[in-house]
């Protein structure tokens, strides 16, 4: 039950904080589809930072050290997007697929090419950090609790002031509902786009490293991250693009996935002989009716999707 | 010569040139990037494939492996275009293949189907998925990139659960059809006989090439592609002319899904390969699909040179150096080219500019010797 508690717990965080990134940019005008590859590009950063920190440093600066490159990195791949779709009006749908691919290709190229420097038999695309992530946990009584629970709030709680209490939100905002009337009155959309897109990298790649120390202690990056993007871009919907309904979402869907890593913990669902596939298929699942019940009506900011044209009428 | 340039089909064969050009010199870079030493030898390898054997026959064989991957990405690909051009974006392809993979292996393992049911089989599974994004979009309004990415991990669990039950016990994989299923196998009309009997090679070739003949005609000869088109561009102007917009969306993705599930029983109904049940991601192809159908400028026949191209550089990748290098740096690169195909109308706006440029000065200056 604690570990239940403790895996949904962790997946919500993921959930939300890649929601919410997915959520500053598309109210800002930008549709990011590209939060799959961002997350593993993120995750990436984190682990490299983890595995190459010498042994024996402070728990502190490896907690800080990690977050900080996913960050970074999550930051400079989401440019990817931000100078397609802003400044050449590319179709972000397409951006956004093809930065998934490109994602999981370059992080495996690296850390199969890293590997293999190191040592010339190691072709896998595998990154340990069994010690680097005992930084992360404090354990009380049998709850593993991580950090990033906490950093979690704070970037909720941080995402709610930013949006609905400064300046910069109500801006940000204006650039996803009506682009044209956010220019006439001297807001530089195009600035305010770049500012959104990025605040989804950052927020994208520490989903990435928090989603690979969830759990286990090394990464396989040909994987990817397991459509973990596209669940939090559901999230985002379900949630209606406002950061309170994300987190409440985020758990909801948190508890699906949670559910296929622990659900052998609990006898009476082990008695039901359901086979692992359809625990593994639930979150999605859910995630589908979900969307079928809830798009109807969409919340979604209008200008979101369209390149913004200074010259369009 | 300008108005040559002025063409839209060239235009399009001429950008798709250089997002591969730079797809790959970036490739090269990476490599260099890796390990000076061997760079230019491994990138020349992804480019060559199976250009680099010596001896004919086996040139011969590789191709015809080459070609046999590349039927089921072209279709893949058709999928991916022929939603396009309705105004959706069909990723849920990569699921609608792996229906199509499971309901024909399953029918042609479980059931000994023979191969004709058996592509249908698969049509009809790859179409229900389509169906289920496409009904989704249409009445509740979901996103068809999200339902359809829902879709693909579906799938994905679902045919993994189902073909557990064709396989040995002690192996991830399926039964060959050879062993199990032979019945199944499409047939080669002889065409093995040229690649040096690559028995993988048969009818999938010549079928896909002409599904996207049968796609291009759909769309550009007949009043029920207009349509379709005409519900791409304005959903609301088609539904004003009386169009039934709902049901175009539906019958759209529906055909798309059927593509790509042939797609999938292209591939796993030459015996080529067999499902892996551990599987923990969707397959590439459909993903692929994606940078075949966009690289060739949204065309049937451009997706055609474009499904080889990436089928090519794809095989090419196990050719690089694995001593060094890996084999994604083939993924990379088509990713790099996808994402560079973002940009084909920006460098369409650039082209037709410094023509009309270069028309305007010429103007002015016979003007000017006219005075």
């Amino acid at each position: 039950m604690v570990l239940l508690l403790q895996y949904t717990i962790l997946f919500a965080c993921i959930l939300t904080l890649v929601a919410l990134g997915g959520c500053f940019s598309e109210r800002s005008g930008v549709i990011n589809l590209g939060l799959e590859g961002i997350m593993v590009m993120g995750a990436m950063g984190g682990a490299l930072m983890m595995r190459f920190l010498p042994g024996g440093t402070a728990p502190g600066v490896i907690v800080a050290a990690t977050i900080l490159a996913a960050l970074l990195v999550g930051m400079v791949y989401s440019a990817l997007l931000a100078v397609a779709a802003i400044h050449f009006k590319a179709d972000q749908t397409l951006i956004g697929t093809a930065m998934n691919m490109l994602g999981t290709a370059v992080a495996t190229v690296i850390v199969k090419s890293i590997n293999t420097i190191q040592n010339p038999d190691d072709h896998s695309s595998i990154v340990q950090y069994i010690e680097e992530k005992k930084a992360f946990i404090v354990n009380i009584g049998g709850f593993e609790f991580s950090w990033f629970m906490l950093i979690t709030i704070l970037v909720l709680i941080a995402s709610y002031v930013v949006l609905y209490k400064t300046r910069f939100g109500l801006r940000l905002r204006a650039c996803g509902e009506h682009p044209q009337a956010a220019d006439s009155v001297g807001i530089n959309v195009y600035r305010m786009r770049w500012a959104g897109v990025l605040i989804s990298g950052l927020l994208g790649g520490l989903g990435g490293i928090v989603y690979i120390t969830a759990g286990v202690s090394e990464w396989k990056f040909e994987y990817g991250v397991a459509g973990f993007g596209f669940l939090s871009l559901a999230v985002m919907i379900f949630g209606k693009w406002k950061p309170q309904n994300i987190a409440m979402a985020a758990i909801l869907f948190g508890f699906f996935r949670a559910l296929s890593n622990v659900y052998f913990g609990f006898e009476f669902l082990v008695k039901l002989n359901i086979p692992s596939g359809v625990y593994n298929m639930l979150p999605y699942l859910v995630s589908l009716l979900v969307l079928a019940f809830t798009s109807k009506h969409s919340n979604a900011p209008k200008a979101e999707g369209i390149p913004y044209d200074k010259g369009a009428r | 010569m300008k108005k040559l340039l002025k063409n839209d089909a060239l235009q399009s064969f001429l950008i798709s040139l250089v997002c591969i050009v730079i797809g790959l010199f970036i490739g090269y870079l990476v490599l260099l990037a890796i390990e000076p030493d061997g760079a230019l030898s491994s990138i020349l390898a992804v480019v060559k494939n199976f250009f680099g054997y010596s001896r004919a026959n086996i040139r011969m064989k590789h191709l015809g492996t080459t070609l046999a991957k590349a039927a089921p990405l072209l279709m893949c690909s058709l999928s991916i275009l022929f939603s396009y051009k309705v105004g959706l974006f069909n990723i849920g392809a990569a699921g609608q293949y792996v229906m199509g993979s499971c309901a024909c292996l399953y029918a042609a393992l479980a059931w000994g189907w023979g191969w004709l049911p058996c592509l249908l089989f698969a049509a009809v599974a790859g179409a229900v998925f389509g169906m289920v994004t496409g009904a989704l979009k249409a009445n509740l309004n979901v996103n068809e990139v999200i339902s359809g990415i829902m879709l693909n991990w579906i799938g994905l669990y679902f045919t993994n659960m189902l073909l557990a039950n064709v396989k040995d016990v002690a192996s991830a994989y399926t039964y060959t059809l050879k062993a199990r299923g032979k019945g199944a196998i499409l047939p080669t009309l002889g065409i093995d006989k040229l690649f040096s009997g690559n028995q993988y090679v048969g009818i999938a070739i010549p079928l896909s090439v002409f599904f996207a003949v049968l796609v291009w005609v759909v769309l550009n000869r007949t009043k029920f592609g207009y349509e379709l088109k005409a519900t791409g561009f304005n959903k609301h102007a088609a539904k004003y002319c009386g169009m039934a917009e709902k049901r175009n969306i539906i019958i759209s993705l529906a055909i798309s899904g059927a593509l790509a599930g042939l797609g999938g029983a292209f591939l796993y109904q030459t015996d080529i390969e067999q499902w892996q049940v551990t599987a923990s991601s969707v397959p590439g192809m459909g993903f692929n699909g994606i940078a075949a159908a966009f690289l060739g400028g949204l065309n049937p026949f451009g997706a055609i040179l474009a499904s080889f191209f990436i089928q090519h550089i794809t095989e090419g990748g196990s050719h690089v150096d694995l001593t060094i290098y890996c084999s994604q740096i083939s993924e990379l690169i088509s990713s790099i080219i996808i994402y560079l195909c973002g940009f084909v109308s920006f460098f369409k706006y650039v082209m037709n500019r410094s023509l009309a440029k270069a028309e305007n000065k010429k103007a002015i200056e016979e003007k000017g010797g006219a005075n």
